[in-house]
């Protein structure tokens, strides 16, 4: 059933000042409203619990894209079409442009933000897992003061997170320290365009000069009530070679990691099942790619 | 005084070149504000999530999703719809050449297919197979089974001329 509009308030606060002013004022009263592509869906169909919003997408303390020496900082209104034309992020952080390049279609990606992305808190959300493999930082601003916090203790079950009813996602923080990691991206859905993943799965990995594994990265969405790092699968696989006993090894290890669930979208054994594919598909293009340069999968 | 009268707010844009001064409920979606209250029932509804397309206009050039975009959001934006897209006496090349080459069936999916056609030419004047495919990714079509749209995308590109 649609909502009725006239129970829904929607304010476009003049500047972030006045925002975190009444987000501090009636603490839980105001939401913020960003590009509106999740939102609106729930609108529709008459889902959305909360009524007052504030519009955010006119602040520009929100936006933009600041380079520095260590890092490349994110405006939390930093649409999915801006990172996919910044050159830097396209160099430096293949992973997350190909999420972008893959989270809805053109009209989607004009709208939605990658903070809208983070604080919605979809376990299937596409940009979390690359976020996760780039050991991405948020800052969040409230009237008192600003705080940053590791992406990866962001979300604390199923559609929470560490945040105050006051604080507003100010900016993401990528540390410029991934540039040589061996990538890896795929979202898998019904079909490649505009579809909700039953699994997205985000890697990177450095090889020592004896090709044994140093650093493994592995963010996975839709198999666990939150967006994950896999730590423990990460673990085992430092220090070895990417052969076939490591990769069954692998497998073995992420199957007892992520949690997936039967829903609307897919089921927990196909998931699983993608997700050991997809695991071993990543650490085979390490075994055979050599010192070959960054892998952004796009395959249907 | 109701609810619906208490809660509306001004927002003035421009559609179509004309400057409006809306008085509409702030979270309404654009789409009907654009077929309701402006009368402007080229851009139409499909899913009503953002999923099919049918509803996209430009909203200071950019395509979006009208059942997506709450009018609030749209104060002082420059909006394009279906029918600001001919010009006076000819139409658009892309419209002209969905025509030629059959690429509008039934119709509902076409305003929006067309604005998603413009958007891609206006980013990228020379669009390969892929980039069509991609650009359009976004709009569902139920009828022509999409070889005649990407044809008439083709086509319009191969006019001199051809801007969004």
């Amino acid at each position: 059933m649609r909502a009725y509009l006239p129970d829904y308030d929607l304010r476009a606060p003049k500047t972030l000042g006045d925002a975190l002013d009444l987000l501090a004022t009636d603490p839980g009263v105001w939401r913020a409203f960003a590009g509106g592509t999740d939102l609106m869906v729930l609108l529709e169909f008459g889902a959305l619990r909360h009524r007052n919003f504030l519009s955010i997408r006119h602040l520009p303390e929100l936006r933009g894209i600041e380079i520095t020496p260590e890092h490349v900082t994110l405006g939390a209104l930093t649409t999915y079409t801006e990172i996919q034309r910044d050159a830097d992020v396209q160099r430096e952080f293949p992973l997350l442009c190909a999420a972008a390049r893959e989270t809805g279609g053109i009209a989607i990606q004009n709208r939605g933000t990658l903070g809208g992305n983070v604080v919605n808190a979809s376990p299937a959300a596409d940009s979390p897992p690359a976020l996760l493999v780039y050991d991405a930082e948020l800052e969040l601003v409230s009237a008192s003061g600003a705080r940053r916090i590791a992406y990866r203790d962001f979300h604390t079950g199923y559609k929470q997170m560490d945040m105050r009813a006051d604080e507003l996602l100010w900016r993401i923080r990528l540390p410029r320290t991934t540039g040589d990691l061996k990538t890896y991206y795929r979202k898998v859905g019904t079909r490649k365009a505009q579809a909700i993943s039953k699994v997205c799965f985000a890697a990177g990995a450095r090889l020592g000069g004896d090709g044994r594994i140093r650093d493994a990265r592995i963010g996975l969405g839709s198999v666990a009530p939150t967006v994950m790092r896999c730590a423990r699968t990460e673990d085992m696989l430092r220090d070895r070679t990417p052969d076939e006993a490591t990769i069954k090894a692998a497998r073995a290890m992420l199957a007892q990691e992520i949690a997936p669930i039967d829903d609307m979208r897919s089921t927990a054994e196909y998931r699983a099942r993608v997700a050991a594919n997809l695991l071993a598909d990543f650490l085979s293009t390490l075994k055979t790619d050599g010192g070959a340069s960054d892998i952004a999968k796009e395959r249907v | 005084m109701s609810a619906d009268t208490a809660r509306r707010v001004d927002v003035a844009c421009t559609v179509n070149g004309t400057p409006q001064t809306l008085r509409v409920l702030p979270m309404a979606r654009l789409l009907d504000v654009l077929r309701e209250d402006l009368g402007l029932t080229g851009t139409k509804e499909g899913c009503g999530e953002g999923e099919c397309g049918a509803c996209s206009v430009l909203v200071d050039g950019e395509l979006v999703n009208s059942c997506l975009v709450p009018v609030l959001q749209v104060e002082g934006a420059s909006i394009k719809t279906i029918e600001g897209v001919a010009g006076e006496a000819e139409l658009h090349a892309v419209q002209q050449a969905f025509i030629e080459c059959g690429g509008a069936q039934c119709g509902i999916c076409t305003p929006g297919m067309i604005l998603a056609a413009m958007s891609l030419l206006e980013e990228n004047a020379h669009p390969t197979d892929a980039d069509i495919r991609h650009g359009l990714a976004g709009n569902l079509c139920r009828c022509t089974g999409y070889m005649k749209i990407f044809d008439a995308v083709v086509r319009a590109c191969e006019r001199a001329g051809v801007k969004a």
